[in-house]
């Protein structure tokens, strides 16, 4: 029932001068809050109404600046060339039906198929060349933690002490597993290969370069070697065991390049970075366009895919083993432009919700003409 | 110095908290238990000095340090930590972070998990750090506090700090001191052994309280010797009732002696008027009754709050759904793969496959932690900040601030702003509230005649006229200095005045009152206006001729009963206004110095004394002479005021001393009597203008100010002697017997005083004129009995008078007893002073047996204006929606003049009057007001539109949760006793129908607890939101019960404000505080949960979204890093912002349009469905935030967080997009906040995105992402497409609703926009018609023009088949009866005939009474009556008052009978009953009592056209 606390008092303490009935209310300092805008809360603002007249040229501009975009955006994804060759070999007709049958990390067979195609059109400039994965979760949880970040930027300590995130796939035969975890055990190993079969029937293989296929950051900071063993990476790795599925170590991956080997080699790296929808495509190799300019990349034609199944070991093929999870395996050939891949999606967007808002806009037009002068005529009588 | 002290003092009070309190408290209980019982056993320490405590009896007391400090350096991280897991949602929080500790669940890094929680826990730690720091600062200053303690060893009284104060010592205090601990009382240097507390800090009174010496020892002649000191005292246990102290005081000798509460100092109250006292310590540190007292602050939580948990539960389904849904998506996921266990399953750490089933467990456990930002951490805590700062800005406004008190509004609750928006029912307290409570005399009425005092109801016209004035000038800006001369000018007195002492209330001058709020702490209740009263020339007149001829009876030794008995009534019932009642006398110039008398001498205690010091030259000796010095060498000759009690000095002796004084007095002007007057007045007038009264209630100094005006000055009080200065007659001295004091129950107070002239024991009783009235017994015999009933009579017809004015009534009588009569009771009434148990219902029933057969002196009237803007604000309120209640304790014909006067009542609609004295006719009442009501509205078509007004519609009752309830053009008016009866359970049902079908209800008489029965009742009922206003102790339960209560801070004291959650200089501030803080405070918070809601909606869903494209996995493509500080970091600021500042119209709209707070009554910013839309809206944007760039992206070598970062980015835009849709004012910090987000967003991401690329565990690893993405177009192509996507459909919505169907808020912000002449102009026209824009409130609004009633054409229908039976039944009745069974209820009151033209009443009476009335309808005034017998005896009837006679119900319709449209069937009927009231008519007026408004049917129940 009583007072409950004494704030209430110890302010009006505030106005007991030290003798009473002496000071004048000027000794007191006044309660008096201050008279600026903020205190007041009359800060100068501006107050949009939203109503179909004032929101109408809104829509109007959206749609007008909308429907052009999205016309050139689909014009420009409809230039890019693409071409998607489907090997996993689901159908008894398939070329690789045999070698998918294979389908264990651990079959001791090496299985190759040849999959002809025909490109109807010409590939201007650089073709990049992807391999696609379906139903391939790269984005699972666990699986895209199974990594050590650390062990690829050539941490020694990590090296050799994994983190533990990388378990089951941390040591085999008690030695610790380079690079660890899933993610790098589940290394996509299909050899893919481009023959063009030129019209007399003879094949030429077509380049592939291998580099430059990485992020430029990823290749030169975040994926590094491990120091020491002058440059010789079986040193290095000396003490580290290959993941339980590949066929080879990892300085082994490509021995030939140096700067292609080990932690640093670009497919390693294109798979570490998983992907973020089960279906997924990543890049494998780029056709560089012909220096003469004449003739395009990829002319017209007939074209071979060769797929091995055993880029690592040559006594061992495993195929990738897709079949396990439904997945699918393609080949992509693919021209780019400045937006990136061929995706017609964005400007079919971008048209539809420019329509969206130019029709709305009519709507509030109508609504506006109809309805809102009676409005008007509420607010301001006469 | 001394305010210093107290301040800090007060501060440290403040900070104190319940909890360690408690603690200790507890901890010495427990000790305590083993030794003592029930009572504290209190010895003197000095006995004890030298064994060091060992066996001092008082070493498991308390010691007198404080310690409000929560924690120490030690406890303080356990113990914060505990305490802040009491809150619900940081344990869940913290269990959520801990579940990232278990691998197989565990969503993000740990560590990175407990961020957030640790960042809130920290910041709440921090806040509580610094609160505690602050608690020991104060702490330790009021511990290091000094004061005088008696020391054994040193034999005297040494300064010691507070903290070494002990249980038993002795402490001396001097004038102006703050006490440290709870003293009892020994001695004083005061001679009359009183000591002057001030209790301000306390209970925020600041009138001076009386204690007194502990009874053994007042009769100490000698100084108090400690030494000597060796009684043991016995009390009760430490308790927290103020008011309460019971124990007894041993002595050696075995004596026991009494203590109360008069014995007891109170820690924290301060010395006044009392040189030096002496106390021994009874409850020290944190023992004392004012820690006790000490709770914490007030918790309560909000509607808005209540309403947003219930969908935080829901938020918890959702959630739970969310998780349920994607485990058993995993668990499928899992199982359709059977054996072949794709690569990218990663089995668990230790290697063991797990099957579908509890992977999908598992996984249920990482989706909470994954979706556990839709309940939103940072909610409550911005909830929080905002509304911190909404309190803020409340308290800066400019408008909520009192110049004259220099005080602005306080918000004691810092949780419920919102609710401010959302009340619903408005109950207020009447005096000091609605009015200033500032008393001024007005008229009286003195044995039967009538002193109109025309001069003082001038000047207080001038009073009002002047506060008019200086409005119109303030508010122009104009110049205060002119309004001060003005003022002084027009108040008549101005010497007097510049001495007098200030109020700080309504003054006659602002700038004036401004100058003495200094002073106003000092002398309440005490502005010129109240003290300046004009006196009656008339009325001069008689107490002049009074005055001089008991002057002239005294010269010639006559018997003072030969002066004739009006000279003798004015002369008594002067006597009773000056002495009857409480006021203390001090001097101005020296405050708070009690005033030592006229004279230098010791204080008077007997008559004889009295005439011995009675000089002629004390008119010289100034009254202002309270010198400190002079008291020492009083005190020897001061008399033992026990000896005086009884004493009788020989009356022969008083008179023939004082008439020899007077002769040569008057033998000086014997030729020049009028400038004797005139000389005296003055002289009297200059002494008296140095006296302060301080009252503890207003009614009390404006009687005594009356009585000084008719030079009948009150100039000293003591408690056994009040001094009275008289014309002619000088000073006399009344010897005070006892004074029985004001409380609630009996309405009335009395003092017992020995007649100084008469020699006569005379009880003078002032009180309420409704219990003065049954108690008054006019004298048996004859002549005197006749001319005593007249008077009654005649003061009952004033009365009524008074009370048609809006007049506070008083009646004033007295009684003479015999010395047997006085002596048996005095012998009850000192059994009860003296009891130890029941001395409270003993000292009541003695009072009761006192106050009995007394003789009416006369009645005042005492008014009370109207505060400034009350009638504005409660028409603004009540356009606003709200249902306003007045409870108050005030007299019904009073309280209905005010509410006509502040426009709660509207003299067009009708009133109905509940009165009834008993539970069944109660029922009946309302019953048939319920029938009458639904008859009259409900069953009558509605009247169709007229075209003027196409919008009016009868508004649904705002409760909005119960069925539509119509609110009509009806006052309802009931008495306490009534509402006792309507409270109860069995009709309280039926009197809320009847309550809330009114526009206002009026609850006269009302206890304090039923005021608080009334708020419950409503709030419980009706499930509405109750807000209570009130300013003094007897609202303060109702002030705690409603959902919000405001306290008035007024002179009644702090206690209201000290229960309240706001606190108001004034009323009319409420109109701001509600229409437009409380509108604001809750449109912001409202919309800002909502916008939470949503937004975390939104993000999490995006994650649900994307569960479908990983498998159920629990996987984000959101870095966890920006999932956990999105809600925290970079989208926390623009809501913060426009949470606190965001105006949806601007106040002066606000204002001018009350409508618009009906949309918070009704909740329209936040109704259960808004959550819903919200959510839905929330999935829909997400579902466009997702797919957009799933789309963009699918089939592309883009990876986890390329993607994820722009849908991140795409979130933010959106949300704060969104925001921005929402958002109604824009000020620079709107935009900043939205550009500082991104920007720190962008800044982060970058960063973030660039140092390290390996230093983040494993799943965050965005190195150079956002980097690549700010150089992709795709990303930028995406942001300008997917937000505009997203908000398509809302902004568009918000774009046709403001055109369609716009709500009243939106036309309120178009008004804004208008130039402010046409904004003027158009609300001007919308004041007058409710136009076009009225239409939009109309639907649920209860405000109907004022300008046409609506129901026009309808005639009353009381066709109800109960009504008719009641007819029936009374027809049937009827013949039997002698009388005329229908007899007119003429409700004469000047109340009805002033604003009624038509009185409609229902009547219906209890068969017992029947005979009684009758008699007295039929004029037969027998006085034998058994049941009623002053009823039956007196000339008139008191119909409500007395209650024996009647339960009534009256209406007084606004109705035009002759345009009255009339069905068939009811026409009949009313046709047939209006003959009967034209017969009944001419009954009354040939009967006799034509003009008795008394009410006379059996169990009838009429309805009369007049």
């Amino acid at each position: 029932m009583m007072a409950s606390s004494y704030n209430a008092k110890e302010e009006d303490g505030h106005h007991h001068p030290g003798s009473v009935g002496s000071g004048g209310p000027g000794g007191v300092k006044s309660k008096k809050p201050d008279n600026t805008a903020f205190k007041q809360q009359r800060l100068p603002a501006w107050q949009p109404i939203l109503t179909a007249g004032t929101v109408l040229p809104a829509f109007f501009m959206i749609g007008l600046i909308f429907i052009p975009i999205g016309i050139g955006l689909f014009v420009t994804s409809n230039n890019i060339k693409e071409f998607e060759i489907d090997y996993t070999g689901v159908d008894m007709s398939s070329p690789c039906f045999n070698c998918s049958q294979n389908y264990s990390w651990n079959s001791t067979s090496s299985c190759s198929c040849s999959v002809p195609f025909t490109l109807d059109q010409a590939f201007e400039s650089n073709v990049f060349m992807y391999y696609g994965l379906s139903n391939f979760y790269q984005n699972h949880r666990r699986y895209v933690k199974s990594r050590d970040d650390s062990q690829l930027n050539g941490d020694k300590s990590s090296l050799l002490n994994p983190s533990k995130e990388c378990e089951p796939y941390r040591t085999s035969d008690k030695k610790q597993i380079a690079p660890c975890g899933a993610i790098a055990n589940s290394l996509f190993n299909d050899t893919l290969e481009l023959f063009y079969i030129h019209p007399n029937g003879s094949r030429f293989a077509i380049n592939l370069v291998k580099t430059g296929i990485a992020w430029w950051t990823d290749k030169h900071v975040k994926f590094r070697n491990p120091a020491g063993g002058d440059g010789n990476l079986s040193i290095v790795f000396q003490d580290t065991s290959k993941p339980v599925n590949w066929r080879k170590p990892v300085y082994e991956l490509d021995p030939n390049d140096p700067d292609n080997n080990g932690f640093i080699n670009e497919d390693l790296i294109v798979w570490m970075r998983t992907a973020a929808l089960p279906t997924f495509r990543k890049l494998y190799r780029i056709i560089q366009k012909k220096k003469d300019n004449m003739t395009p990349t990829l002319p017209p034609g007939d074209y071979i895919l060769e797929v091995t199944y055993s880029i690592l070991t040559i006594n061992v093929t495993p195929d990738y083993p897709v079949r396990s999870f439904d997945g699918r395996k393609r080949v992509i050939l693919s021209t780019i432009s400045w937006m990136g891949g061929k995706n017609p999606f964005l400007g079919i967007a971008y048209i539809t919700v420019g329509s969206v808002c130019f029709f709305l806009g009519v709507v509030l037009l109508f609504i506006h003409h109809k309805y809102g002068n009676r409005n008007n005529n509420a607010d301001i009588p006469n | 110095m001394a305010c210093e002290k107290r301040q800090k003092f007060g501060r440290s009070m403040a900070r104190e908290t319940g909890e360690t309190k408690s603690a200790k408290v507890k901890k010495h209980k427990r000790r305590k238990s083993k030794k003592e019982t029930k009572t504290r056993t209190v010895h003197a320490n000095i006995l004890y000095d030298n064994t060091k405590g060992e066996d001092n009896p008082n070493r498991h007391y308390a010691n007198n340090k404080i310690k409000t400090t929560k924690y120490t350096l030690l406890s303080f991280l356990p113990k914060n930590l505990f305490e802040q897991f009491h809150r619900f949602a940081n344990v869940y929080f913290v269990f959520i972070a801990l579940l990232n500790f278990v691998p197989v669940v565990n969503a993000f890094q740990p560590e990175l998990a407990l961020a957030p929680v640790v960042f809130i826990l920290s910041v709440t730690a921090i806040k509580d750090l610094w609160e505690d720091y602050r608690r020991h600062r104060s702490d330790k200053e009021i511990n290091h506090m000094d004061c005088l303690v008696y020391s054994r060893s040193e034999k005297r009284f040494v300064e010691k700090y507070w903290k070494e104060v002990r249980v038993g010592d002795f402490i001396r205090l001097r004038c102006n001191e703050i006490l440290p601990a709870d003293v009892l009382l020994l001695s004083s240097s005061d001679p009359d052994r009183l000591c002057h507390i001030e209790t301000a800090t306390l209970d925020g009174e600041t009138n001076l309280k009386q204690r007194q010496v502990v009874r053994s020892f007042i009769d100490l002649d000698c100084e108090f010797d400690p030494i000597k000191y060796n009684s043991v005292i016995e009390c009760e246990k430490p308790n927290n009732d103020l008011n309460r102290f019971r124990g007894y005081i041993i002595h050696r000798n075995g004596r026991r002696d009494g203590l109360y509460k008069d014995n007891l100092l109170l820690r924290g109250c301060t010395i006044r008027n009392t040189e030096e006292a002496v106390g021994i310590v009874i409850y020290a540190g944190h023992e004392t009754k004012a820690m006790l007292n000490n709770n914490g602050p007030r918790y309560k939580r909000s509607k808005l709050e209540r309403q947003m948990n219930v969908d935080v539960f829901w938020c918890v389904i959702i959630l739970l759904v969310m998780c349920l849904f994607s485990a058993i998506g995993h668990g499928l996921w899992m199982f359709q793969y059977g054996d072949k266990r794709p690569v990218f399953d990663v089995l668990s750490p230790e290697g063991t496959e797990l099957s579908p089933v509890v992977s999908a467990i598992y996984l249920f456990l990482t989706m909470i932690i994954v979706f556990q930002v839709l309940i939103p951490i940072s909610l409550f805590v911005s909830i929080e900040i905002v509304k911190i700062c909404q309190v803020y800005f409340i308290h800066q406004d400019l408008e909520l601030y009192d110049e004259e008190t220099d005080s602005q509004l306080q918000c004691r609750a810092l949780n419920i702003t919102e609710d401010l928006g959302q009340m619903q029912y408005i109950f207020s307290d009447k005096t000091g509230t609605l009015t200033e409570n500032k008393m001024v005399f007005r008229r009286c009425t003195v044995a039967g005649v009538e002193y109109s005092h025309d001069a003082n109801a001038r000047r207080l016209a001038m009073y009002q006229e002047l506060d008019s004035e200086e409005e119109d000038c303030t508010s122009h800006g104009g110049t205060l200095p002119r309004r001060d001369s003005v003022a002084s000018h027009q108040s008549g007195k101005v010497v007097l005045r510049s001495q007098s002492t200030k109020s700080h209330r309504r003054t006659g001058s602002r700038a004036e009152a401004k100058r003495a709020s200094i002073l106003s702490k000092h002398t309440a209740f005490s502005s010129p206006m109240e003290k300046d009263i004009t006196p009656d020339p008339q009325l001069m007149d008689k107490v002049n001729e009074c005055s001089s001829q008991m002057e002239f009876m005294r010269f010639h030794s006559q018997s003072l009963k030969q002066i004739p008995p009006d000279l003798c009534d004015v002369f008594d019932f002067f006597i009773a206004l000056t002495i009857c009642n409480t006021v203390v006398v001090s001097s101005p110039n020296q405050p708070r110095q009690k005033v030592r008398r006229f004279e230098l001498k010791s204080p008077v205690k007997t008559i004889e004394d009295f005439i011995k010091r009675f000089t002629p030259s004390r008119l010289t000796s100034g009254s202002n002479s309270s010198s400190s010095s002079s008291l020492t060498t009083n005190r020897s000759s001061s008399m033992k005021p026990g000896c005086s009690m009884l004493s009788s000095p020989s009356a022969e002796s008083t008179l023939t001393r004082l008439n020899e004084e007077k002769r040569q007095e008057h033998d000086l002007h014997a030729f020049c009597p009028v400038p004797h007057n005139y000389e005296k007045t003055k002289a009297v007038a200059q002494d008296e203008c140095e006296l302060r009264y301080e009252a503890e209630s207003p009614d009390e100094a404006a009687l005594v100010y009356a009585a000084r005006a008719y030079k009948c000055a009150l100039v000293g009080r003591l408690p056994d002697q009040v001094t009275v200065e008289l014309p002619h007659l000088g000073k006399l001295g009344f010897e005070l017997l006892h004074t029985l004091g004001f409380d609630s129950t009996r309405k009335r107070m009395s003092v017992v005083v020995k007649h100084p002239l008469t020699e006569q024991i005379t009880v003078y009783t002032k009180g309420a004129d409704s219990v003065i009235m049954d108690l008054i017994r006019p004298a048996t015999d004859d002549c005197k009995g006749k001319r005593q009933r007249k008077i009654l009579y005649k003061t009952q017809n004033y009365l009524n008078l008074y009370a048609a004015d809006g007049l506070r009534t008083l009646c004033i009588a007295k009684k003479v007893l015999s010395k047997e009569e006085y002596a048996s009771w005095l012998q009850c009434h000192l059994e009860a002073e003296t009891a130890i148990q029941r001395r409270e219902e003993l000292l009541f029933e003695s009072a009761l047996r006192l106050e009995t057969n007394l003789q009416l002196l006369g009645a005042t009237g005492i008014e009370d204006r109207l505060q400034d803007g009350v009638p504005e604000t409660i028409a603004s309120l009540r356009k606003a929606g709200l249902q306003i209640w007045v409870l108050t304790g005030d007299k019904q014909e009073t309280a209905i003049n005010i509410a006509y006067a502040c426009k709660l009542l509207d003299p067009e609609e009708e009133i109905i009057t509940l009165n009834a004295d008993s539970q069944e006719a109660c029922a009946v009442l309302l019953e048939n007001s319920l029938h009458y009501i639904q008859a009259k509205f409900l069953c009558s078509p509605r009247p169709a539109p007229q075209p003027d007004y196409p919008s009016i519609h009868f508004s649904t009752a705002s409760s909005g949760t119960s069925t539509p309830f119509l609110v009509h053009r009806l006052g309802l008016v009931i008495d306490g006793r009534t509402l006792a009866y309507a409270l109860d359970k069995s009709l309280e049902d039926k009197f809320l129908a009847v309550a809330r079908s009114c526009r206002s209800v009026l609850c006269c008489r009302s206890t304090p607890l039923q005021k608080s029965m009334v708020v419950k009742l409503v709030r419980n009922k009706l499930k509405v939101m109750t807000l209570a206003i009130g300013d003094g102790a007897n609202d303060v339960s109702m002030i705690q019960v409603a959902d919000v209560g405001v306290g008035i801070s007024g002179q009644e004291g702090m206690q209201a404000v000290m229960a309240s959650d706001f606190a108001l200089p004034r009323f009319r501030y409420l109109q701001k505080l509600l229409l437009v803080h409380g509108h604001w405070c809750y449109s912001r918070l409202a919309n800002m949960i909502l916008y939470f809601f949503y937004k975390n909606a939104m993000f999490v869903a995006l994650i649900f979204w994307y569960q479908f494209y990983c498998g159920f996995s629990g996987s984000a493509m959101v870095d966890q890093w920006y999932l956990i500080f999105f809600n925290l970091m970079f989208s926390a600021f623009p809501q913060l912002i426009t949470g606190t500042l965001d105006k949806d119209v601007s106040a002066e709209t606000l204002q001018e349009l009350p409508q618009l707070y009906m949309s918070g009554q009704n909740s329209e910013e936040y109704k259960p469905y808004m959550f819903w839309m919200n959510m839905i809206d929330a999935f829909y944007q997400s579902l466009i935030c997702f797919f957009i760039p799933y789309f963009a992206y699918v089939d592309s070598d883009v990876d986890l967080f390329t993607w994820g970062t722009p849908i991140t980015t795409l979130a933010l835009f959106t949300i704060l997009l969104h925001l921005g849709i929402e958002t109604k004012t824009w000020t620079w910090l709107n935009w900043v906040s939205i550009g500082f987000s991104i920007v720190l967003f962008f800044t982060v991401a970058l960063f973030y995105s660039a140092t390290c690329p390996t230093c983040f565990s494993s799943p965050s690893n965005t190195y150079w992402t956002m980097q690549k993405l700010l150089g992709d177009p795709l990303f930028y192509l995406l942001c300008v497409l997917t937000p505009v996507a997203a908000l398509l459909p809302r902004y568009c919505y918000r774009a046709c609703q403001g055109t369609l169907f716009p709500n009243p808020a939106h036309m309120g912000r178009q008004l804004d926009k208008l130039p402010v002449d046409m904004r003027r102009l158009f609300l001007s026209q919308s004041q007058m018609k409710l136009g076009s824009l009225g239409a939009l409130f109309t639907p649920r609004t209860p405000f109907i023009p004022l300008c046409r009633p609506f129901y026009k054409d309808y005639m009353p229908r009381v066709t109800h088949p109960h009504m008719s039976g009641i007819k029936a039944k009374e027809k049937e009745k009827s013949p039997a009866s002698p009388v005329p069974t229908k007899n007119l209820d003429l409700q004469d009151t000047p109340l009805s005939s002033k604003h009624s033209d038509n009185h409609f009443a229902l009547n219906y009476r209890v068969p017992e009474r029947l005979q009684a009335c009758r008699q007295s309808s039929a004029g037969a005034l027998s006085e034998n009556s058994p049941l009623s017998p002053i009823i039956g005896s007196l000339p008139y009837t008191k119909d409500s008052r007395t209650g024996t006679l009647s339960s009534c119900l009256t209406s007084t319709p606004l109705l035009c009978q002759t345009e009255a449209p009339r069905s068939p069937s009811l026409g009949e009927n009313l046709i047939d009953e209006r003959s009967n009231q034209t017969s009944l008519l001419e009954q009354t007026q040939d009967g006799d009592c034509a003009p008795s408004p008394s009410c006379l049917q059996e169990h009838c129940l009429k309805t009369t056209f007049l």
